[in-house]
């Protein structure tokens, strides 16, 4: 049992050893051949039957990675030394430093073939400027300083601004309690159980009504006036309006329900065809 | 008869401009770089303007010159296809029988020669190096002064390219007019000249280049 421990353990260290030498190769700190792969193969071979853990399968599995990339960079190495192009680079450097300058240009002269590109004007091209020239505006005109408008500051009244849609004709927390009092009032009429459907809430006779109740409504919920019921199998939305407003939903982490109120949706809600 | 001959004619004078067409798109100056896409060429001379270019290439043949394809890929395709032309670039470049002497195209012998073991070098570290070990390299022969600019020179007029990491590449004008395969052959071939060539003075080198910077 023992001798099985340590024979283990002496695998394990092994294949890690390949590894980093993988790894030093891949880096290209080592020669790629430096590695015998029959050899490797051999040794994963005789750890493999003993591996039982996932720790020691995946060491065993990282093993044949790094030496699939190891084959590649060997197979490449070869590729590149078999073409014309591969010349060893101290034979090279060697050359370099023999040859004096004469004779290296003399060799570069016959394989190099300069490009040949002119950069001549013609008449043609000489008379374009000069049309172009003559229709071109004066810079003074073309270049005309932009003055910005003359803005004058005022205080702007609260009518001024209800007129422009900033403001709302109330003040919105009263607009919200007026608001909550009528949700409480339809779900007393209409609703059943203490709520109502949101859309039988929500909907008005146009569209643009329905958002600006909808927008209303989502206040409602936020500050604790009400709270929201979604049936996400039925997919049914209710809305539920607390007998006094609670400022817990403030306080506690709370989650944004998005809900769509599209035009589409509007109609069918109309036509009695929405839940 | 008659109507053959002037169909022949007619079919000679749409060529005869499509040619003037490629000519004066290759020769003259277009972009940053010289050359012409090849898609250029399709806009203007239509889908047969490989055809346009081989009869120009023959019509360049008596002067030394050639129509010099290089494609995208750095492997040139053997039969290469409407939509690989396209995306390569055109050139016109000396054909490489003129004498030597005429060919040096104003440069001064040691820039070339600096030029021809930087290029060769590179090659044979598989198209890039780091500029320290060219430096290393160019110094032996070269004045230190010199290096810098010379390599300055080389990266400006598109031969070489040079990254963050200063790493040294071959760019586009070398792929455009170096035979690379060849230069290695022939380098390896090559022999030591007998006779010794006059090294240029580097007091009149440095003065020259002074003379060029400003």
């Amino acid at each position: 049992m023992q001798a099985t421990k340590s024979h283990k353990s002496l695998g394990r260290e092994r294949l890690e050893r390949i590894i980093e030498m993988c790894l030093a190769i891949e880096n290209g700190s080592v020669e790629p051949f430096t590695l015998n792969v029959d050899e490797i193969i051999s040794v994963v071979k005789e750890y493999f039957p003993q591996w039982q853990d996932p720790e020691e399968l995946k060491l065993d599995a990282e093993v044949l990675h790094h030496l699939a990339s190891v084959i590649k960079i060997q197979s490449e190495w070869v590729k590149q030394r078999s073409t014309l192009l591969y010349t060893d680079p101290f034979l090279l450097e060697e050359k370099i430093l023999q040859a004096d300058k004469q004779q290296m240009v003399n060799v570069f002269l016959q394989a190099w073939n300069p490009l040949i590109e002119f950069e001549q004007i013609s008449l043609n091209a000489i008379a374009q400027g000069l049309l172009y020239w003559e229709a071109l505006a004066p810079i003074s005109e073309r270049w005309k300083e932009v003055e910005p408008a003359e803005v004058s500051n005022a205080f702007a009244s609260r009518d001024e601004l209800i007129k422009q849609r900033v403001l709302s004709d109330k003040e919105f927390s009263e607009e919200l309690i007026q608001f909550w009092h009528e949700l409480k009032n339809c779900v007393a009429n209409k609703g059943n159980g203490g709520k109502i459907n949101y859309w039988d809430f929500i909907g008005a006779d146009t569209y643009e009504e329905t958002v600006q109740r909808a927008f209303v409504t989502s206040f409602l919920v936020t500050y604790g006036y009400a709270t929201l019921e979604i049936d996400r199998l039925e997919e049914t939305v209710f809305i539920e309006p607390f007998e006094k407003a609670r400022t817990e939903p403030l306080t506690v982490q709370s989650t944004s329900v998005p809900i769509a109120v599209s035009n589409e949706d509007w109609q069918k809600w109309k036509r009695g065809e929405l839940n | 008869m008659e109507k053959g001959r002037t169909k022949l004619s007619k079919k000679k004078g749409v060529y005869g401009s499509k040619i003037k067409k490629a000519t004066q798109m290759l020769f003259y100056k277009r972009h940053q770089r010289p050359g012409v896409k090849g898609w250029e060429l399709h806009k203007s001379l239509g889908s047969d303007y490989p055809k346009v270019l081989d009869l120009l290439d023959d019509y360049l043949k008596p002067l030394d010159l050639q129509v010099k394809t290089i494609f995208e890929e750095e492997k040139t395709p053997e039969k290469p296809t409407l939509e690989e032309l396209d995306k390569a670039r055109f050139y016109v470049a000396l054909r490489g029988d003129l004498a030597t002497k005429d060919k040096l195209m104003g440069w001064r012998i040691d820039d070339l020669a600096g030029l021809a073991i930087t290029i060769s070098y590179i090659i044979s570290k598989k198209g890039q190096t780091s500029r320290k070990d060219v430096e290393k390299l160019l110094c032996e022969k070269m004045p230190n002064w010199k290096i810098g600019l010379n390599l300055e020179r080389y990266i400006r007029f598109g031969y070489l390219g040079q990254d963050d990491n200063g790493q040294i590449f071959l760019d586009w004008r070398t792929r455009a007019e170096v035979d690379q395969k060849s230069l290695i052959k022939m380098l390896l071939s090559s022999e030591a000249p007998k006779a010794e060539i006059a090294e240029p003075q580097e007091e009149e080198g440095i003065k020259e280049e002074q003379e060029s910077e400003e």
